[in-house]
Parts: structure tokens; C-alpha cells; sequence
């Protein structure tokens, strides 16, 4: 089998428009959970999220384009252009026809959505624009990428709510692996911040009104962001022959599922999964030194993924760090895993974990080194990146320092 | 008023629990109904809608607010203080 690496990477999110500006924000433990604004928010219970202020379409993409490009397809276009670019990979011949673009979304185009059904029903018109289909469908992200960088091979977009780019991700590291692709573009984007995507979120009440203090005692629920995170996995001999740049190796990938609730998680679920990662890539459990953790921020999740850790890990639980940046750049549902990758990317090569910010208090069920408010200094050698979804499907990607 | 918000708060919870109205006690608690979270927050939907009222109620910490969920008296008790609240 082959092995593979990550030789490009992009994002778009509330911390930073690249990932340079991602990871300094990641470094100096920065908030991007702000207030949120679009039509309609005063009517809203839950006003703060991770939003991409500011951002503006017209500045990347023309006329022609944005007829067709929901927000969560411009974000997923931004991040590839700088992942595919960092890559030096360009697509023809027969490569063309071999690699693929395997993305994750929960919900696709959701202010397409939104804005077709106001039109419909609240300005009770009778028409709505030619290409809201094709703006809204979940796979548009990934068919615009294929489109534009000429990508002929497999692609196709994942869909299971917070765990989607995780479970992208996963495929795409076994495309390569297997030796069916020598490169396939991953990750995901969500952009669900708008009055119908945040109200359909309220009605659960999960949410936090203020912050989102994972494993602090004081959490009172998740915070929504959005954005997008691109990757180019690519086979370790193709990436070494032509000289790319290697951020790290892609060893395991373990995905489970609960069996049991809708929205409540499994610690039995969540450690099958870590251990499926493990055991994939061949390693064993004492060897992981960084976790990125869901950490959402919910009552019910962080007690159960500090209680899978520990029947994992067992004493080496002690030993780990394990952080959730959601605490800063938010909840990015189907895209979150995707931008956590990164975190564990600069775990590995920059040899930075990534805080827990907001932490306040220690919460007896959840008492590990949740790396808390501050970024720390430490050599990794290997990390997870945990993503456990509603309707209990969990998937944990393993990577390694190269 | 008080006897109707009683009655319809308890035939919500009854029909959460898919029990008849008489067999919901007013001194059980919703874990002896069968009621789990997801249900509760259904029945806290429903009880929202049947009086306009807003439920301050999270989740992650239901001991945040002081919409007591104890038991079903307690429930009964904080919807009557939330409804007399709006009519003031």
C-alpha cells in the first residue's frame, strides 16, 4: 500500500482568510466568535457565531460565476486555489483522469435555500432565480473544483452532519492509498449562518449564547461558525519524485457508528473509532501525542469524548494534550473537521499545539490537558483528529510528523 | 387560567410520554415518565407554542435558568409564572 501525504493546504474561516493568517491565530489563542450579521438576526434568540465578515464574493470571483456559487462554494474555492497552488500540482493527461475531489458538506447551499424560500414565501413571489438547484445541491462545491482544476477522476461530496470532512477525508486517504489516485483534493465547507440556518439550530437548544468554553465546567452549549479547509493528499513517491512540499503523512483513518441516538454521542462509538484509527495506521496508542479533539462545547459531548479517551489511552491519557479549537473559530458543522486538520498539521510541523481557549473552569468529567487558553510549545509525533456526528457516525484520521 | 395551563401542560407531557392524561402524576419526574432530552425539548417546543411564551431553556445546563423541570408540578408551576409574566 501506498503511503500519503498532504503537499497543499487552504482555509477560509473566521480566523483567517489562508492559513498562515489561520495558524498565527491558532498560536495566539484568537477568538474569531463574534457577533453575527445578516437580514433578520434581531429575530434570532442566538446572535454570536464564527462568521466570515466582510467577505465579499465579487472580489474573487465574476458575475458569471456567482450566479452559481452558494457561499459555501465560493469559501471551498478560495481554500482550494491555495491548496492546489502550495501543491505545484496541475492536472492533464492521464493524472487528470486519475484524481478526484472528495469533499465534505452537511448541508450544501444553505442560504440558497434560504433566500429561494423567503422569496417564495415570505415575499410570496412566484418565481425564484434559474440556478438555485445547482447552487444549493451539497455536491456543487466539489463539482466546481473537478471544473475548474480539471480534475476527471473520482469525486463526490460526503454528507454525515459533523463528521463530513472527516469522512472525506478518510475516502480520499484511502484513494491514494490504495493506489487508485495519486492525488485527491479533500476537505470541506459549511455556511450555514443565515436567519434559517441558525433558527433551525436555536429550536435544539444547544446553543451558547456568549462563548464556546470547551471542557471548561461553566459550558453551556456549541457556538456555529463557517468556512472551508482544503487539502491535496497526494502518494508519498509521487510527492517525493516531484519535489512538492510535505506538511505531514496521513496514517490511519477509523470510522464507527453508535447504533443508538439521533443526537446523543457514544463514548463506546467515539473510542471504537480512535482505536480503528490506531490500529489502521499500525501504531499504538502510546505514540499519540496531540488530539483535536470535537470539543464541542456541549455538556453531553466533551464528558463522553473525555471518557472515550481515557478507555483508549488508559494512562497515556495523562500524558496527551488534547484541545478544541471550536473554542475559536466555531462549530463549522460539515466543514470542521476539515479546518481542525490544520491544527493538527501545525502540531506536526510547526511543533505547536493549538489551545482550548476560554477555559474558566476545571470539570471533574473532563480532566485532561485540555492545552488550556494558551498555545504550547511541544514536539508531536503523531495526532488524531476526532469527529463525532449527530446520528452517531464517528470518523478519526491519524497523522504523522515527516 | 391556572386549572388550563395545568391541563394543557400536562396532556403536552402525556403526549410526550404516550400515556393517557390521567396516569401522568403530578409529583413524577420526567425520567419516570420516559421522557429523555430530546423529548423534552419537543414537549418545551409544544408547551411554547401552545401558550406564545419563550422557554428559557439550555441543554447543556438546565440549571442555568430557573425553569425548573423537576418534576411535573414543577414544569406546571414555571409555565404559570411564565404565562402570568406575559399577561403583565
Amino acid at each position: 500500500m501506498r503511503r500519503v501525504v498532504i503537499t497543499g493546504s487552504g482555509t477560509i474561516n473566521a480566523l483567517g482568510r489562508d492559513v498562515p493568517g489561520t495558524l498565527e491565530a491558532f498560536k495566539n489563542g484568537v477568538c474569531g466568535i463574534s457577533e453575527l450579521a445578516f437580514r433578520d438576526v434581531e429575530r434570532l434568540a442566538i446572535r454570536i457565531g464564527g462568521q466570515v465578515h466582510g467577505w465579499d464574493g465579487a472580489e474573487h470571483f465574476d458575475r458569471q460565476q456567482l450566479t452559481l456559487y452558494d457561499r459555501f462554494t465560493q469559501f471551498t474555492l478560495h481554500a482550494a486555489r491555495q491548496a492546489i497552488e502550495q501543491s505545484g500540482l496541475s492536472f492533464s493527461g492521464e493524472l487528470a483522469e486519475r484524481c478526484g475531489v472528495v469533499l465534505g458538506t452537511a448541508a450544501g447551499g444553505v442560504t440558497t435555500w434560504d433566500e429561494s424560500y423567503r422569496t417564495v414565501y415570505e415575499d410570496g413571489k412566484n418565481r425564484v432565480h434559474p440556478f438555485v438547484v445547482p447552487r444549493l445541491m451539497n455536491n456543487a462545491a466539489a463539482s466546481h473544483v473537478s471544473m475548474q482544476y480539471n480534475l476527471l477522476g473520482p469525486s463526490y461530496t460526503v454528507a454525515t452532519a459533523c463528521s463530513s470532512s472527516n469522512h472525506a477525508m478518510g475516502q480520499a486517504f484511502h484513494m491514494v492509498r490504495s493506489g487508485m489516485s495519486e492525488a485527491v483534493v479533500t476537505g470541506g465547507s459549511e455556511s450555514m449562518l443565515c436567519f434559517g440556518g441558525v433558527k433551525a439550530w436555536e429550536g435544539l437548544r444547544v446553543m451558547s449564547r456568549d462563548a464556546c468554553r470547551p471542557f471548561s465546567a461553566n459550558r453551556n452549549g456549541m457556538v456555529q461558525g463557517e468556512g472551508a479547509a482544503v487539502f491535496v493528499f497526494e502518494d508519498y513517491e509521487h510527492a517525493r519524485a516531484r519535489g512538492a512540499p510535505i506538511l505531514a503523512e496521513v496514517i490511519g483513518f477509523g470510522m464507527t457508528s453508535d447504533g443508538a441516538d439521533i443526537v446523543m454521542p457514544s463514548a463506546d462509538g467515539a473510542a471504537r473509532a480512535m482505536r480503528g484509527a490506531l490500529r489502521d495506521a499500525g501504531i499504538d496508542a502510546g505514540s499519540v501525542g496531540y488530539i483535536n479533539a470535537h470539543g464541542t462545547g456541549t455538556a453531553a459531548n466533551d464528558r463522553t469524548e473525555c471518557a472515550a479517551v481515557r478507555m483508549v489511552f488508559g494512562d497515556h491519557a495523562d500524558d496527551l494534550m488534547i484541545s478544541s479549537t471550536k473554542s475559536m473559530h466555531g462549530h463549522i458543522i460539515g466543514g470542521t473537521g476539515a479546518v481542525e486538520l490544520l491544527a493538527c498539521v501545525m502540531a506536526l510541523h510547526d511543533g505547536v499545539v493549538a489551545p482550548t481557549i476560554g477555559f474558566e473552569a476545571p470539570d471533574p468529567a473532563c480532566d485532561l490537558d485540555v492545552v488550556p487558553n494558551t498555545a504550547r510549545e511541544a514536539p508531536v509525533e503523531v495526532a488524531l483528529s476526532n469527529a463525532f456526528a449527530f446520528g452517531g457516525f464517528n470518523a478519526v484520521l491519524a497523522l504523522r510528523r515527516i | 387560567m391556572a386549572e388550563n395551563v395545568r391541563d394543557k401542560v400536562i396532556e403536552i407531557i402525556a403526549e410526550q410520554a404516550v400515556l393517557d392524561v390521567e396516569d401522568v402524576r403530578m409529583d413524577a419526574t420526567l425520567d419516570e415518565l420516559g421522557i429523555d432530552s430530546l423529548g423534552l425539548v419537543e414537549a418545551i417546543f409544544a408547551i411554547e407554542e401552545a401558550f406564545d411564551i419563550s422557554v428559557p431553556f439550555n441543554a447543556n445546563d438546565p440549571s442555568e435558568t430557573d425553569f425548573d423541570i423537576s418534576s411535573v408540578a414543577a414544569i406546571v408551576s414555571a409555565v404559570e409564572h411564565l404565562v402570568a409574566e406575559q399577561a403583565e
